[in-house]
């Protein structure tokens, strides 16, 4: 990550000055830092309400119970955790959200099952496998209907905007499996946690 | 029909979550209130965790976007991509699609309002951006919330993963259209 800081703000001066950009450069710090913390403010209220309702979930045994209907694919892929864990229900709630295309819930239940993982991890300021694959899952961005492309097609008068969702759904389906089984094969070629920690900074 | 169903499906989705949260809540005797609020309180403090996070990435991309360096980019790779049906104007939705949702929606925006409903890059950046996830969007808020700075392979999988993602988009896409 450090490379990519570095590469991300050093690149984009150098490449915007020959470009003749570089006020435009400049001016996005602003508009970037500005847009960072909006970002997060616009997260607050549907952030406390379904870390709220997760609460009352949690509490009443619902988490572990769906933890444990899905226990036999989860077991798989998070080897590590414990199969009772209420991280699990957590994953498959997020899962479930982002599935249905429910961003807004999505977000707060991976970042409670984030903590959840981060209960079992070993090195707090790594990640750990469990962790690279919940964040695999969710870059991978798995849909069952693309809303928001939906509705721009269909707002330019595009015929049968259906016909783009069985493609999408293939296309997301291979991005997902794929990061999924890339998880896998990383977590057995990676350095386990423990040396990384040691050594610092080994990702690029 | 197959939409229609998903449809009713994605419009339920959220109210049965939450009728069934709070009916098991309430059979187990669980303080309904009480327990909501005590949990929503973390909501302020995972919100203003990750901002340091945030900014560190939105800021990077920012000026990443801001120094034309993904239209020239874009240029260099139309050639090649061209071989592949790609057309020149769905390149910088690959390239952005990893970086920003809002700015991967911007681009397919202007391609299906410039090109129109008929246009093959229209369709093919509606893929593309439909099938995809802000990866560093996701990395900054998922490991900023637990205060993750060591991302070991995670970053590797998700930018792989995506690359992927674009090369069965572009076969389907081929395939379907």
């Amino acid at each position: 990550m450090n490379y990519i800081f570095y590469f991300l703000i050093v690149i984009s001066i150098i490449f915007g000055a020959v470009n003749g950009k570089l006020s435009d450069v400049v001016n996005a710090i602003l508009s970037g830092a500005e847009l960072s913390v909006k970002v997060a403010f616009s997260l607050i209220g549907i952030m406390a309400f379904w870390l709220g309702m997760m609460k009352i979930a949690e509490k009443s045994g619902l988490i572990t119970l769906i933890a444990k209907i899905i226990k036999p694919i989860t077991k798989r892929i998070f080897s590590e955790i414990p199969e009772d864990s209420p991280a699990i229900g957590d994953i498959a709630m997020n899962f479930s959200a982002n599935a249905f295309g429910l961003s807004n819930a999505a977000t707060p239940m991976g970042l409670k099952a984030m903590e959840e993982l981060q209960k079992h991890n070993k090195d707090k300021s790594s990640a750990s496998n469990a962790m690279c694959m919940l964040l695999s899952m969710n870059t991978a961005g798995f849909q069952l209907i693309p809303a928001t492309v939906l509705a721009v097609l269909i707002g330019i008068g595009y015929k049968n905007p259906t016909e783009i969702i069985a493609p999408t759904l293939l296309v997301t389906s291979v991005a997902f499996i794929s990061a999924i089984i890339l998880a896998k094969v990383f977590e057995k070629l990676w350095k386990p946690q423990s040396e990384t920690n040691e050594e610092g900074e080994n990702v690029s | 029909m197959f939409h229609s169903i998903m449809q009713t499906i994605s419009l339920w989705a959220l109210p049965s979550i939450l009728i069934l949260i709070l009916t098991m809540g309430l059979f187990k005797k669980v303080p309904l209130y009480e327990t909501f609020t005590d949990g929503a309180k973390d909501g302020f403090k995972v919100a203003v965790n990750i901002i340091p996070y945030l900014v560190a990435i939105i800021v990077g991309i920012s000026m990443f976007r801001a120094s034309g360096i993904i239209e020239y980019v874009g240029r260099v790779f139309a050639p090649v991509l061209a071989h592949f049906n790609v057309p020149a104007d769905t390149i910088p939705i690959m390239i952005v699609r990893s970086l920003s949702g809002s700015a991967a929606l911007g681009v397919f925006s202007d391609i299906a309002n410039n090109l129109g409903p008929d246009a093959y890059a229209t369709k093919l950046s509606a893929v593309m951006v439909g099938s995809s996830e802000t990866t560093f969007y996701v990395l900054a808020v998922y490991f900023g919330a637990v205060g993750i700075t060591k991302l070991r392979y995670a970053l590797a999988v998700g930018l792989l993963a995506d690359f992927i993602g674009i090369v069965a988009a572009v076969s389907v896409c081929n395939l379907f259209f």
